[in-house]
């Protein structure tokens, strides 16, 4: 049973802000990825994106390529995190996004992995370098199994392709800040401004906004031109500073609480 | 879905998806999307603009000194013992190596487009070498990339791009070789991708790469084709190549696709073995999966993640390759081999001591498997080796390894 979009429905007509949280799966090594999970919700996230590490992530910077190596090294596979992702539902039902590249899940095969995907409780995917014109089979799959494929669109996204991309996405669409890679920014370009205003304008779907998202006052002031926001890079560094699951688990959830009340707390 | 003719013959290659067979296509973020379809259209208005061709024409004949000889190897044919051997001279470009042949065609596209910052990735350097070289003299700004255990392995190189004006990146991720910088060349692009054209150095990545790359190195088979027939009056026999990312072997076939006599060998690198991480023959031992934005054979783990690579010639160390040599394979119109290294170095010792020519490492792969080939084959047939580059490159480290008394 799929609730992504009603979750993200439920909180856009209430006009409250959506908070989404990416954690690599098996980042630092797989047993703290359950602990991690159950901080990431009860601090307050309404969704999580769950990161399925690769060796070569192009769409990534320095911090979350780290955390997919030392993932990878910890012995993380595609077929580890259904376990994990298990578990995690016996204690919450918010939506969980499998994040990852096609090379691992195109191994794994594309049939076998929407399927044990949804056994597992997940709700859809996002897959960086499946674009739409790459994803027709894939697309197809995940709608006879009932989850969602979200589709990017960033600041260089032309009109016509945005409203395409609109048709295609299912659950919300994943609004990318700025013209390059993960990772931290202290500031966004006016140009991230216009994009999101002309993307609210064009897109039926949540606009959650991604890459660079810093700190509480960064969530806010995205989160006043879209529905909400989707933090990585700041949160996988907190757990690299940390020295324990313990910690990571603490200073992840005080974080998040923080963002949370930017954001508008939940009922 | 949207009518796609299913091309008749291989030479139309790839579809307007930008696939061979299965095989290429755009794996890419989708910030990189409106870059590449306006790539794809200005590469297609520059092909069909009789002034592009004919200044890329000039500048490979006044530049790099196009054409280069078809020489008849005559103490290797018969050091050999069966077919004529001839050789291709890309080794005698300006720069050394038929990279230069691709690097003119992109940076006068990115001229045309009006782009002035261009990016590169590199492993031997040879590629590097040449974005530096033809961006200085286009007055463009150069950024090349470069894995940290390659520019240690090939620090003539980095010299000369620095030397040239380049600023050459060490790349630090992943295994450090060619397969990380290019990487950093794509999350580069995805920075700047406004500003930057990526100038790629194989027929590798996302449409339309990987055909324009092979559009601009046809050139090699084109003069090869012209060339054989005035020496012998036909078409060779077979055609070997090496192949990393599969440019010089795509630009020596593609010309000879449909002519079924000639007979197509592209040579991988063997490395130290048939185990994981202990060679780069990707068509050998890979199968196929998506790596920098194309559907290719590749190297992989069994959870899909790419393989750990070995060749003693850092232009071939690479766990990908080209799309169309995936469907050249699968199609059977060519045969994909591999030679160790050790077998290498013994052939670029074999030609520079039969024919006074010091071949690049990567082009000594096509002549020891050349030589075997043309053994079993009768005089009165000719095989034409692509010697893709000279070796001046690969003289340190081939001398620290003589001086180690081995290989490594
Ligand atoms: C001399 C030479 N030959 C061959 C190669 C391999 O590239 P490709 O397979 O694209 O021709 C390189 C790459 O650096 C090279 O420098």
């Amino acid at each position: 049973m799929n609730n992504l979009r009603g979750t993200l429905e439920a909180k856009r007509t209430k006009n409250r802000k959506i908070l989404s949280i990416y954690l690599t799966a098996g980042y630092p090594d797989l047993q703290a990825t359950v602990p991690l999970l159950k901080a990431i919700v009860d601090a307050g996230a309404d969704l999580i994106e769950l990161g399925v590490p690769f060796s070569d992530p192009q769409a990534d910077g320095p911090v979350i390529q780290e955390a997919s190596h030392k993932a990878l090294e910890a012995g993380t596979t595609v077929g580890a995190i259904f376990p994990i992702l298990k578990e995690f539902r016996r204690y919450s039902s918010v939506p969980v996004i499998l994040m990852g590249y096609a090379n691992p899940f195109m191994k794994y095969g594309w049939q076998r992995i929407v399927k044990d995907a949804a056994e597992a409780g997940a709700n859809g995917f996002i897959i960086p370098d499946l674009p739409p014109e790459e994803s027709d089979e894939f697309a197809v799959l995940c709608h006879d199994a009932g989850l969602d494929l979200i589709f990017l669109v960033s600041p260089v996204t032309t009109p016509e392709r945005i409203e395409k991309i609109n048709e295609l996405t299912t659950g919300f669409i994943y609004a990318v800040s700025i013209t390059g890679v993960t990772g931290v920014r202290q500031s966004l370009p006016p140009a991230t401004h216009a994009f999101l205003k002309r993307l609210r304008q064009q897109t039926s779907h949540p606009a959650l906004v991604g890459f660079g998202v810093a700190n509480a006052e960064s969530a806010q002031i995205l989160a006043e031109e879209s529905d909400g926001v989707i933090i990585g890079s700041a949160i996988i560094r907190r757990i690299s500073e940390a020295e324990s699951t313990q910690e990571a688990c603490t200073s992840v959830g005080s974080f998040i609480r923080e963002i949370r009340s930017a954001l508008g707390e939940n009922e | 879905m949207t009518g796609n003719q299913i091309p008749q013959k291989l030479t139309q290659w790839p579809d307007e998806r930008g696939r061979f067979g299965d095989y290429g296509g755009r794996f890419v973020p989708e910030i990189l999307m409106p870059a590449i379809h306006e790539l794809e259209l200005e590469y297609e208005k520059a092909r069909n603009d009789p002034s592009f061709f004919a200044t890329l024409e000039e500048l490979n004949r006044e530049y790099t000194g196009r054409p280069n000889p078809l020489t008849l190897a005559d103490r290797l044919t018969a050091y050999a013992g069966g077919a004529k051997i001839y050789l291709k001279r890309e080794d005698l470009n300006h720069t050394g190596a038929h990279k230069i042949n691709n690097v003119l065609g992109q940076l006068l596209l990115a001229r045309r487009m009006g782009k002035k910052r261009i990016i590169a990735e590199t492993g031997a350097g040879q590629h590097g070498v040449a974005t530096a070289t033809v961006a200085a003299k286009f007055g463009l700004d150069c950024i090349v990339y470069m894995g940290e255990v390659d520019t240690g392995r090939q620090r003539l190189n980095v010299f000369r791009m620095e030397y040239l004006g380049t600023k050459v990146v060490p790349v630090v991720s992943g295994s450090k070789t060619l397969k990380d910088a290019i990487n950093e060349a794509i999350r580069d692009w995805v920075t700047n991708v406004e500003s930057t054209f990526y100038c790629i150095g194989s027929v590798v990545g996302m449409h339309p790469y990987p055909m324009m790359v092979r559009d601009f190195q046809s050139i090699i088979g084109e003069e090869t084709k012209r060339q054989h027939l005035e020496k012998e009056g036909r078409l060779p026999d077979a055609l070997v190549a090496c192949v990393g990312g599969g440019s010089n072997a795509m630009g020596m076939f593609y010309p000879f696709i449909n002519d079924k006599s000639v007979a197509m060998h592209g040579v991988e690198a063997g490395g130290r073995g048939s185990g994981v991480g202990d060679h780069a023959a990707t068509l050998s031992y890979g199968e196929p999966g998506i790596l920098h934005g194309m559907l290719t054979y590749m190297l992989q783990t069994d959870d899909g993640q790419v393989g750990d690579v070995h060749s003693i010639s850092a232009g071939l160390d690479y766990p990908g390759v080209g799309p169309e040599h995936s469907w050249l394979k699968d199609t059977g119109r060519a045969q994909y081999t591999s030679v160790t290294d050790a077998e290498a170095l013994e052939a670029m010792v074999l030609l520079s001591k039969t024919e006074g020519i010091i071949p690049a490492l990567e082009s000594a792969h096509a002549v020891a498997y050349a030589v075997k080939l043309a053994g079993t084959m009768s005089p009165d047939k000719s095989v034409v080796i692509c010697l893709s580059g000279r070796g001046d490159k690969d003289m340190e480290a081939v001398f620290d390894m003589v001086a180690k008394g081995g290989e490594k």
